[in-house]
């Protein structure tokens, strides 16, 4: 049912799309309202393709995002890759419950990750002083209906115009 | 090499390796320099992306220009031209000011810190990077001449230092972020000190002022060329708030920058021969 390269080529090409809006300029006020978009992308094909899409992956994109940010090599890599490990963990569990108590199980995923980058900016003294460090959380929980039913539709449509 | 795994590594295993691989690399990234490498490896797939999400902005920019009324080019030009004629103008005093200047100092056997700075335009990238981190990246890198540790400003100041730099682009780090000093010189009496960001783009933190410290709102301060990263004598900041809590021995000062560093798309670096700090003048 699904030609595997076609997937490959839609899981790299959501990824890009992560990225670009991960880097994109965004006025001053908007920045720390920002959603974690590559941790739901990373979210959303852990639980649909856990196959694929595993904790060496996820590292490796954190590593990327490292560079591409200018943090600490390692930072973002070691967030995301226990954004993976969690949401393989439970994805067979969260991949059955309703869109409103999937977005709550999402929130609560991204908390480890933030909370260890968190602790790795405090050693290196950058620690932000500001509640809206967690902002990010409450915004990709918005984002994460949208972002599922378009990965999902991305998804079922990979194969399809290969049938053509 | 004996092998780690007898076969395919169980998921907690995995997360483990890859834990203790990235805190081994968070450290040596933190403490020294030897992953500058591996950043530049990286950078050749992650420019690609920076420079195609730069993209849109730089084609809106594009078309606002081309755009334009003749009107209104005209009338930019007119302005362009003045403010050029004035410029010229002021550049002419600042010559003789510099001959003079040499000439005090060789009256005083001291050694002359005038100097001709090469100085090239390069554009920022609209990429926003980590946010509690104050970095930009400019459309210049390797090819250009642009080296470690060079001086970044703007029209209006000093912005900060390249900190990485790849093939045709660099990573520099702002004054206002909270891991940066800046050596710099109080212009009215001429008191050194180190300004520190404060994480926020309109305020920079004078440290080591002592409570009776000479020290005003509204003093300039300039880059003194300590520590021969900064060329001496460019503007940096202006004095704005004064603290002196009682019984602490301190003074608390802000400063505003002169560089406008969330709005600048253009900025200047700067090439000096490697000055280190040079004798200065005595009986200060």
């Amino acid at each position: 049912m699904h030609h595997t390269s076609s997937m490959a080529l839609t899981i790299l090409l959501s990824f890009m799309a992560a990225i670009a809006l991960t880097m994109v300029s965004l006025p001053e006020w908007a920045i720390s309202y920002r959603p974690a978009w590559i941790p739901l992308v990373v979210i959303y094909w852990t639980m649909a393709l856990p196959q694929i899409m595993g904790v060496g992956l996820a590292w490796f994109l954190g590593l990327y995002m490292d560079a591409a940010q200018g943090t600490l090599l390692g930072q973002h890599a070691i967030g995301y890759a226990i954004t993976a490990y969690i949401s393989i963990r439970l994805h067979q569990r969260i991949r059955i419950h309703p869109l409103s108590q999937q977005t709550i199980a999402v929130g609560l995923m991204l908390l480890p990750s933030m909370s260890i980058t968190l602790w790795v900016k405090g050693i290196q003294g950058q620690a932000p002083d500001t509640w809206l460090y967690w902002a990010p959380i409450f915004t990709s929980m918005i984002v994460w209906p949208w972002v599922f039913l378009f990965l999902r539709w991305l998804r079922r449509n990979a194969g399809r115009s290969r049938q053509i | 090499m004996k092998p780690l795994f007898s076969f395919g590594p169980s998921l907690t295993a995995k997360l483990i390796i890859f834990t203790i691989i990235s805190i081994g690399l968070m450290t040596i990234d933190h403490r020294f320099d030897s992953l500058y490498p591996v950043r530049s490896v990286l950078s050749l797939i992650v420019h690609p992306m920076q420079s195609f999400v730069d993209l849109p902005v730089k084609a809106s920019r594009w078309l606002s220009e081309n755009l334009t009324t003749r009107q209104q080019l005209l009338k930019d030009n007119r302005k362009l031209r003045s403010q050029q004629m004035l410029q010229n103008a002021r550049l002419q005093k600042l010559s003789s000011l510099g001959q003079e200047n040499i000439r005090l100092r060789e009256l005083l056997t001291s050694a002359s810190r005038f100097k001709e700075e090469r100085v090239s335009i390069a554009e920022l990238l609209s990429v926003d990077l980590d946010p509690y981190k104050q970095q930009v990246v400019i459309s210049k890198g390797d090819i250009d001449g642009v080296y470690v540790g060079q001086p970044l400003l703007d029209a209006n100041g000093v912005m900060g230092q390249i900190t990485h730099v790849n093939a045709v682009s660099a990573t520099a780090l702002l004054i206002s972020d909270p891991s940066h000093a800046l050596p710099v010189q109080i212009s009215r009496n001429g008191m050194r000190t180190l300004v520190v960001g404060t994480g926020k783009a309109d305020t920079l933190s004078l440290r080591h002022i002592p409570a009776s410290g000479d020290i005003q709102n509204g003093d300039i301060v300039n880059t003194s060329g300590l520590g021969g990263r900064f060329p001496p004598n460019y503007p940096v900041a202006q004095i704005n708030h004064i603290e002196r809590p009682p019984g602490k021995p301190f003074a608390i000062v802000t400063a505003k920058p002169f560089a406008h560093l969330d709005r600048s798309r253009e900025v200047l670096l700067v090439w000096q021969k490697s000055t280190l700090a040079t004798t200065l003048a005595s009986g200060k």
